[in-house]
């Protein structure tokens, strides 16, 4: 028999903000792990160090993954979490729920878990926190019967998410819910079946302020954009100006110095081309300021965490792409398959995309996935004249010693 | 029999009336008072939605809880947010301030708009990681109870995102925010030479460390590391229960700050480390959440409007920084990785 007592996540119960303790405590109401997960962890805080390790592998037949096998380290001591799985589900697109649907989920859940939740994983998923082996595919196939899906876990596409777009947003450039839906059924195999060097994420944003920090974390990054110049209401400007100074709140703000705001004649005038897109007059004025009229997204790659070789933030690899549902998003998985492509064949084991490339170098990368390279995908050219350059081209591009133009 | 690849739940199903009505067309958006968004369709429809922080860590009595507030308020449709805030989706006007009353009664936590500092994103720790070397949800719940007046309100310079990983591998995408909590192990793993005798795969262990400081020791059937290169991420720890990595009086936490991940203004930037380490002092961090105020409070008093941290510290220039912090600089905080060289100043100009 163990302790009982949790002095030190007592601690936690008091303040102001929500406390994880107190949900534990709710679970463990009817989940004995529940209340052996308190144990654990109390001890943890005494002892100041985790008591969780790896063990077999686990999970559901059909599947390569979508549960992560969890065991504590003493299971004599506390055998109702010796084993304490975790399983990711697939979550609606946007984090959108209706009651019933999340209902399900709590009832499931409780019949053979711990009655503990994430809401939501940092990837996205539907994290159930602790169950027993033997209790995994019959919670597969419970929820697959509601409607449910496995996540994505181990070296495969995992689960994509997007912002809340169209849904509630005057910013997304393209239907975010949408792209992420679709895309992610159409890579039901490459998320359920890990066959890669290592895992790889795709988060979809409606507009550059990223909203699901796709730009760090995750291997392709989907940003919404428009390409030709964004619009100015001047009317609705007028009516800022006797709220906000626009010029200081704004114009002197903008990364590009490429608005001008008119006190006179209370305009707001703007030079198309000089704007870098970056959203901010347009956070500040959503009223008076939107997006052009030719949207689509901007498509970079290469966003990891720290391990091993740094953390990366993507890069551009497309400035521009149409994300349309009328097309399937066809341009979109046409380029992920080339990617992956790529990847499958040239990537190290335990290798992210990004540090793929930077091993090889974009030239190889953008030849091997047949993508012109433009000037949007640097901030700068290279500074060293340490071109490899394509033998097979130099007589086409160099000049006879009689004159002539080869 | 389960069905195979179904895919997710369709989002249509779960989209409440107004928003497939106005779907693709909202015309802007205001907040009306903190924790509350008021969106604008084209149509003249509004709906607002009421946001508010969870742990993350819930338990289906929560989900339950939140479910019925979302039938009575919001006719049965609710969100969650990338920050893992809930939001209560009201579409009929004449409800909102109803619901905030009932909110404010059963001491949910409203806020996490605009100006203020939103949910922390974080990571498992204790509570289910196998690496950890600091606990996630106890130190967020510290770090939020501490700074729970800049949650219900929207007086800050800009708005502040904050991040909190349990170890390097930093499943929680902190290395961007604007304030990151980095859990850190700081020795190499202690190695069980009985137990990997008994039964550890030596070429799969070996293959696990990602800086190759593994490698077999044939004459004791065993494993040596190189603690020059191990940088103390725990992957072995997964291979093996052997390769201890946990180190009670020397794991802790390392602050970074600075990151961005939005366009708006300048490019979405990386986090700095500006205190490599502080003590685990379970259950309440007070180390932790001291320097976090700290950052804040300085953030808050020099600012310009609108800046957030990492822009007002690029403005004024890390040295300057530290001085005002009064925060010491030592070799740890000079990059000495991969990309260190481009952190280095190659220019006579700098303050103090
Ligand atoms: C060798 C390296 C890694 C190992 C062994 C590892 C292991 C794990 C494990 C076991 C979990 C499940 C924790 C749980 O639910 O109990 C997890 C979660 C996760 N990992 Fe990793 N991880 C590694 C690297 C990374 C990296 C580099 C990232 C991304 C930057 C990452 C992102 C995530 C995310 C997003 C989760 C979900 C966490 C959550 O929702 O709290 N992991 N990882
Ligand atoms: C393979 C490539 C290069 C070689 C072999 C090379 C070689 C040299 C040599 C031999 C000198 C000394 C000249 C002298 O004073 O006698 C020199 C000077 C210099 N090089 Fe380069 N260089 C190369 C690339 C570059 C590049 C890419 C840059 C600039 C981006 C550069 C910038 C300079 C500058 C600024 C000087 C000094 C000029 C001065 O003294 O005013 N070099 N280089
Ligand atoms: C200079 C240091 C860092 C770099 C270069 C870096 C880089 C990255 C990259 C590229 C990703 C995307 C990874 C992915 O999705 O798989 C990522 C994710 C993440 N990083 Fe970092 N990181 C750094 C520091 C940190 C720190 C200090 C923290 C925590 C305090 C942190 C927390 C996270 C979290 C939470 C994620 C999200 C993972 C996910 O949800 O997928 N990072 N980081
Ligand atoms: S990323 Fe842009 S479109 Fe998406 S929710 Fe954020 S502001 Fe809106
Ligand atoms: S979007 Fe950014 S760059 Fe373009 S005009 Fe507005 S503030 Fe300037
Ligand atoms: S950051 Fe590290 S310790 Fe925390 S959940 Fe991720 S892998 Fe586990
Ligand atoms: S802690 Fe990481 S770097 Fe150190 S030996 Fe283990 S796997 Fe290698």
């Amino acid at each position: 028999m163990t302790e009982k007592n949790t002095p030190l996540l007592d601690e936690l119960e008091k303040g102001k903000w929500p406390s994880f303790v107190t949900e534990i405590k709710r679970a463990a109401v009817k989940s004995e792990a529940a209340g052996e997960l308190l144990q654990v962890l109390e001890r943890s805080y005494k002892e100041r160090r985790g008591h969780w390790k790896h063990g077999g592998i686990v999970g559901v037949r059909g599947y390569g993954g979508g549960v992560i096998g969890r065991y504590v380290d003493e299971p004599q001591t506390y055998p109702n979490v010796a084993e304490f799985h975790t399983v990711r589900l697939l979550q609606p697109s946007g984090w959108f729920y209706n009651t019933k649907t999340l209902r399900t989920v709590c009832d499931i859940w409780e019949k053979y878990g711990s009655g503990l939740t994430n809401m939501h994983g940092s990837t996205g998923d539907i994290i159930l926190l602790g169950c027993k082996t033997e209790h995994i595919q019959p919670i597969f196939d419970e929820f697959s019967d509601a409607g449910f899906d496995l996540g994505g876990s181990g070296s495969c596409l995992r689960t994509p998410n997007c912002c809340v777009g169209p849904g509630r947003c005057e910013h997304a450039c393209y239907d975010t819910l949408e792209a992420c839906y679709n895309i992610t059924n159409e890579f039901m195999d490459e998320l359920h079946r890990p066959m890669w060097p290592y895992k790889s994420k795709i988060k979809f944003s409606g507009c550059a302020n990223d909203c699901t920090s796709s730009i760090a974390r995750s291997d392709c990054s989907v940003i919404g954009t428009w390409r030709d110049t964004l619009r100015i209401d001047q009317e609705a400007v007028k009516e800022y100006a006797a709220k906000i100074n626009i010029k200081a709140a704004v114009c002197d703000k903008c990364p590009t110095s490429c608005l001008t705001f008119n006190a006179e004649t209370q305009e707001l005038s703007v030079v198309g081309e000089d704007c870098t897109r970056c959203m901010h007059c347009i956070n500040v004025m959503p009223k008076a300021i939107q997006p052009g009229k030719e949207k689509g997204a901007t498509i970079l790659i290469g966003g990891k965490s720290t391990i091993v070789q740094s953390a990366f933030m993507s890069w551009v690899i497309v400035p521009f792409m149409k994300m349309e549902a009328e097309d399937d998003f066809a341009e979109f998985k046409d380029l992920m398959r080339r990617i992956w492509e790529w990847w499958d064949e040239h990537g190290k084991s335990r290798e992210r995309i990004g540090e793929t490339i930077y091993r090889l170098g974009m030239t190889k990368f953008l030849n091997g996935i047949e993508v012109a390279p433009v000037p949007q995908m640097v901030f700068r050219p290279r500074a060293n004249p340490y071109v490899f350059w394509n033998q097979d081209d130099l007589d086409r591009s160099g000049t006879a010693l009689d004159g002539s133009k080869l | 029999m389960a069905i195979l690849d179904q895919g997710p739940p369709h989002y249509k199903k779960m989209l409440p009336p107004i928003v497939q009505e106005n779907y693709g067309k909202w015309k802007y958006h205001e907040i009306p008072s903190p924790g509350v968004l008021k969106h604008v369709g084209e149509s003249g429809a509004a709906l607002y939605s009421v946001r508010v922080g969870t742990p993350r860590l819930v338990s289906i009595d929560f989900i339950r809880d939140v479910c019925v507030i979302a039938d009575e308020y919001c006719d049965g449709f609710l969100r969650w947010t990338t920050r893992n805030n809930v939001e209560f989706l009201v579409s009929d006007e004449a409800k909102l301030k109803p619901l905030l009353e009932k909110l404010e009664a059963e001491g949910y936590s409203v806020g996490g708009t605009g100006r203020s500092v939103s949910n922390i994103v974080h990571t498992q720790g204790w509570v289910h990681c196998h690496t950890p070397a600091t606990d996630a949800s106890g130190v967020v719940k510290a770090v939020m109870d501490d700074l729970y007046e800049y949650f219900n309100t929207m007086k800050l310079p800009a708005k502040l995102k904050m991040g909190l990983a349990c170890c390097l591998n930093m499943c929680g995408a902190a290395h961007c925010s604007d304030i990151a909590i980095v859990g850190v192990h700081r020795t190499p793993p202690r190695i069980n030479h009985e137990v990997i005798r008994k039964g550890t795969e030596i070429p799969s262990l070996v293959a696990s460390c990602p800086t190759g400081a593994i490698r077999p020791d044939p004459k004791n059937k065993s494993v040596i590391v190189n603690e020059d290169k191990c940088m103390y991420c725990g992957n072995c720890y997964t291979m093996s229960p052997a390769m201890e990595i946990y180190d009670p009086k020397n794991d802790g936490i390392a602050i970074l700050i600075g990151g961005k991940t939005s366009n708006a203004r300048t490019s979405p930037s990386f986090s700095r480390m500006v205190i490599p380490f502080l003590p685990n002092t379970a259950p309440r961090w007070p180390e932790t959440t001291e320097a976090i105020r700290k950052i804040i409070e300085l953030w808050i008093a020099n600012a310009n409007d609108g800046e957030r941290v990492g822009e007002w510290v690029e403005r004024i220039g890390w040295e300057r920084f530290f001085t005002l912090a009064e925060l010491p600089f030592s070799d740890m905080l000079i990059d000495d990785y991969i990309f260190s060289r481009e952190t280095f100043r190659t220019s006579a100009q700098f303050k103090y």
